[in-house]
C-alpha cells in the first residue's frame, strides 16, 4: 500500500505529500518524540496529535513512510514548509488516533 | 561576596497534586531546615499562593522568588521566575485568560487552596490547574519575558512532562538559557547525549509536591551582596540566570 493509496482510502487530507509512492509497512501510534524516536520503524505510518516543528525532525531521523495527524490537529505555516523541503508525507484527518489506527490497520 | 543555595521548584496547596500541608509557612519553615536561603514558589500554571509565601518568608528568614510552573501547550513543564511579585501577578492574570479551564474533580486531583500570610485558606481554584495551556514551547520564553521574568524547561531528565521526552531532543532555537534537573546524577550523561545542553546553565530543584520532597540544600550562586538586602541577592541572581553560559 502506497502513502498516496492510504489517503485516498481514508479520505485523507493532504498537508504535504512530497513522495507518494512510499511503500507503507506497519505503523506506530505516539506523541512523546523520545519514544517514537527509539520504536517508529522505517515505513511506518505514524499517527500524533504532536504537532511541533520537531516530529518532521523525528520522520526524518526514523525514515517512517508519513505522519498522520489525528484529532484535526494543525500544523503552523513554518512547520509545513519545512516538510515540503525535508520532502516528508503528512496527512491529516479528523478521527481520533484510536479510530485511524484501526482503520489503517484493516487497510495495510 | 556570599553563598546562597537555592530551590525554585516548589510546589503549594494550591497545586492539586501537592499535599494540603505545603502551606506558605510550613515550606517556609522547612526551607530553613533544608538549609535553602532562596525559594521560589512555582505552582502549576498558577502565582496566586505567591503573595502569601513572600509573607511566610520574610518571616521564616529565606528570600523568596515569586514563581509559576508552566504547562504548555505540548505539555511540556516550563519554570517561570520574577523578579517583582507584581509581575509574577500579572503573568498570573495573562495565563488564567489562555488555560483550557476544565472544573477541577476535588475527589481525584486534590484540593486547590489559596491561602493568605498566615496560613489560612482565603480561597481556591474552581478549575483544574495543571493541564496544557495554549501557549506554546515555542513562544514561552518570550512571553515570560515579555512580563520581566526568566524561563526555562522544568526536569528535563523526568519521562513526564520533560522537554526531553516530549520533543525528543533540547531544542536551541527556542532560546532557553537555562534547564532544570531533578537528579543532579544524571547531569553528566545529559549533557553527553544531548549535544545543546553543554551551553545551559544547569540549575537543580526539588519539584516538591510534600513537605519530605524539599531536599537539602544542593544549587548555590555565589553573590555580591554588599550591602545586603534581599532585593540586592534577587536582582544579582536574576541578572546570573539572564547571562549566557560560555559553551
Amino acid at each position: 500500500m502506497t502513502v498516496e493509496k492510504l489517503k485516498n482510502e481514508l479520505n485523507l487530507k493532504a498537508v504535504c505529500l512530497a513522495d507518494p509512492e512510499r511503500e507503507i509497512e506497519g505503523g506506530y501510534v505516539g506523541d512523546l518524540l523520545s519514544w517514537v524516536m527509539g520504536k517508529a520503524q522505517s515505513g511506518n505510518v505514524w499517527i500524533t496529535i504532536m504537532s511541533n516543528m520537531n516530529i518532521i525532525a523525528v520522520a526524518s531521523l526514523t525514515d517512517v513512510a508519513c505522519i498522520v495527524l489525528a484529532e484535526g490537529v494543525q500544523l503552523d505555516e513554518n512547520v509545513v514548509n519545512t516538510a515540503k523541503l525535508k520532502e516528508i508525507n503528512v496527512l491529516q484527518s479528523d478521527k481520533s488516533a484510536f479510530d485511524l489506527a484501526a482503520e489503517i490497520s484493516d487497510l495495510i | 561576596m556570599n553563598r546562597y543555595y537555592y530551590d525554585f521548584h516548589i510546589h503549594s496547596c494550591l497545586s492539586p497534586c501537592a499535599d494540603n500541608d505545603m502551606t506558605p509557612n510550613n515550606i517556609a519553615a522547612v526551607a530553613t531546615l533544608a538549609g535553602v536561603n532562596v525559594m521560589a514558589l512555582t505552582d502549576h500554571n498558577t502565582s496566586k499562593n505567591c503573595p502569601a509565601f513572600f509573607q511566610a518568608a520574610k518571616k521564616h528568614g529565606i528570600i523568596p522568588v515569586a514563581g509559576m510552573e508552566l504547562t504548555t501547550a505540548e505539555d511540556i513543564h516550563v519554570v517561570c521566575l520574577f523578579e517583582e511579585l507584581e509581575d509574577a501577578m500579572a503573568f498570573d492574570e495573562y495565563v488564567d485568560s489562555r488555560r483550557i479551564k476544565i472544573k477541577n474533580k476535588v475527589d481525584v486531583f486534590g484540593q486547590q487552596l489559596i491561602m493568605d500570610g498566615e496560613d489560612n485558606v482565603i480561597g481556591q481554584e474552581d478549575y483544574f490547574l495543571s493541564n496544557a495551556t495554549q501557549i506554546t514551547i515555542d513562544n514561552a520564553r518570550q512571553e515570560v519575558e515579555r512580563f520581566g521574568g526568566v524561563a526555562y524547561p522544568a526536569h528535563v531528565d523526568r519521562e513526564a512532562n520533560g522537554i526531553i521526552a516530549t520533543l525528543g531532543v533540547f531544542p536551541q532555537e527556542y532560546g532557553f538559557n537555562c534547564a532544570e534537573f531533578y537528579n543532579e546524577n544524571k547531569i553528566e550523561e545529559y549533557c553527553e547525549k544531548y549535544e545543546n545542553l553543554k551551553d545551559k546553565r544547569i540549575l537543580v530543584s526539588s519539584d516538591a509536591h510534600f513537605i519530605w520532597g524539599i531536599q537539602d540544600k544542593r544549587g548555590y550562586f555565589d553573590v555580591e551582596d554588599e550591602p545586603y538586602s534581599s532585593e540586592k541577592v534577587r536582582k544579582e541572581i536574576f541578572r546570573i540566570l539572564r547571562t549566557v553560559v560560555d559553551g
